[in-house]
């Protein structure tokens, strides 16, 4: 109703996917705005993760097109964290590389790292790795999230940090597009089914 | 665009290349048992060691340098870190061009800074031409590492992918072998050598990173 007013901060139009032989889906066509929560559904293996990396600008699509007028973060299984780098270097090192000057203590506090900011990510707990990704989107304020499986492994108490975040996210005029199995946690705006 | 990306991509692939104990000391064990190798192998002969020594180290340099290859854009698919980079907007090749640079500067310069010793072994005469001769081990290797690389970036989704690197690689390795053993010979077109391996050099420094990129792109799609 209002789309012709304002700029989705993220649109893809006829989307399609092939894997080896096997068609992942096709005609897939979202659109997320300033404030909106999107989840993906489906099975393993019906393409969700694919189509959050079509979404990310990763892979792309057999068919169908994507524009993206707002910057991203990425928080998806494979934390992309290094054996050797401890939270703190970890969050300090991506800080400096996106330029964010956001202050890697005050969001390792906020994730709950406090204790193990300085243990190598080789002798963490997967929660805890999955934590210090999760720091990742709090040192740059950026308008679309796309989570993939934002709750594996985490504790309830994890959990409901994500949940937490999400909903500050949303209330400050950010989208979000979720791939989520179960329980989401929270009333989003729209699913994509695939 | 900032270069912001770049400069803590290659921050941390020192960091890699350096962490987990002997990473980057792995090489240098490998060019120096190769070159250790050699004398036992084709005798003691002084005449004969001074006149193969050189390009025994040539040899032991490239495949050294394919040692701790494997590594460099194969762990950044499988831990995620790739997806990362690709998505700072920074060019992948700049990235890429990055990472390969501080791989040579942990694994690859500490070889050439070891070849006056192991020329040493090879009855060479101690004299500044053994810095010069590093120089150009130097050079050279940093063109190895480049061209490696692309291997690398290639094979970066094939579990032990380390000798599909290798036959991606030699070939490419060719020119600055051709000319790097030319540069240290008295024959003719020893004088200009050193000019073409520079000039192979810089053709792998501008041209690699492009390849590589695009290996990098289709290992994330």
């Amino acid at each position: 109703m209002r789309r012709g007013v304002t700029i989705p901060l993220l649109s893809a139009t006829g989307l399609g996917m092939i894997r080896g032989e096997r068609v992942l889906f096709t005609g897939v066509s979202l659109t997320l705005e300033a404030g909106q929560s999107l989840v993906l559904r489906g099975s393993n293996g019906a393409g969700k993760t694919t189509l959050l990396r079509i979404l990310a600008g990763l892979t792309r699509p057999e068919a169908g097109e994507v524009s993206r007028n707002a910057t991203h973060h990425w928080f998806a299984h494979r934390e992309g964290l290094k054996p050797h780098e401890t939270p703190r270097t970890h969050l300090g090192l991506w800080a400096k590389a996106w330029g964010s000057g956001a202050d890697p203590e005050a969001v390792l506090a906020r994730v709950g790292l406090k204790r193990p900011a300085d243990v190598p990510a080789r002798y963490l707990s997967a929660g805890q790795r999955r934590r210090t990704a999760l720091g990742r989107l709090l040192l740059e304020q950026r308008q679309i999230w796309m989570l993939d499986e934002p709750y594996t492994a985490l504790d309830s108490e994890g959990r409901e940090l994500v949940l937490e975040l999400i909903e500050a996210h949303l209330k400050t005029g950010g989208g979000l597009i979720a791939a989520i199995h179960g329980e989401s946690g929270f009333v989003p705006s729209g699913e994509v089914v695939l | 665009m900032s270069p912001a990306p770049i400069f803590s991509a290659f921050r941390q692939a020192l960091g890699e290349a350096w962490a987990g104990g002997a990473g980057a000391l792995l090489p240098l064990g490998f060019f120096a048992g190769a070159a250790v190798l050699v004398p036992l192998g084709i005798g003691t002969d002084p005449q004969t060691l001074r006149a193969v020594g050189p390009g025994i180290l040539w040899v032991a340099l490239a495949l050294s340098s394919l040692v701790t290859l494997e590594r460099i854009f194969q762990a950044d698919t499988e831990d995620g870190t790739l997806d990362l980079w690709l998505q700072t907007g920074a060019p992948a090749s700049a990235i890429a061009a990055a990472k390969t640079f501080a791989h040579w500067l942990a694994a690859g310069l500490p070889l050439a800074l070891l070849s006056p010793l192991l020329a040493l072994m090879f009855q060479a005469e101690a004299s500044t031409d053994l810095l010069r001769n590093a120089a150009l081990y130097g050079l050279g290797g940093l063109a190895f590492y480049f061209w490696g690389g692309v291997g690398a970036a290639l094979s970066a989704t094939v579990r032990r992918g380390g000798l599909l690197i290798s036959l991606i690689a030699l070939p490419l390795y060719v020119p600055t072998a051709i000319f790097g053993a030319l540069s240290m010979t008295h024959g003719p077109g020893s004088e200009s050598a050193p000019l073409f391996l520079a000039a192979s050099t810089l053709f792998a420094l501008a041209a690699a990173p492009f390849a590589m990129a695009a290996a990098l792109r289709l290992a994330a799609d």
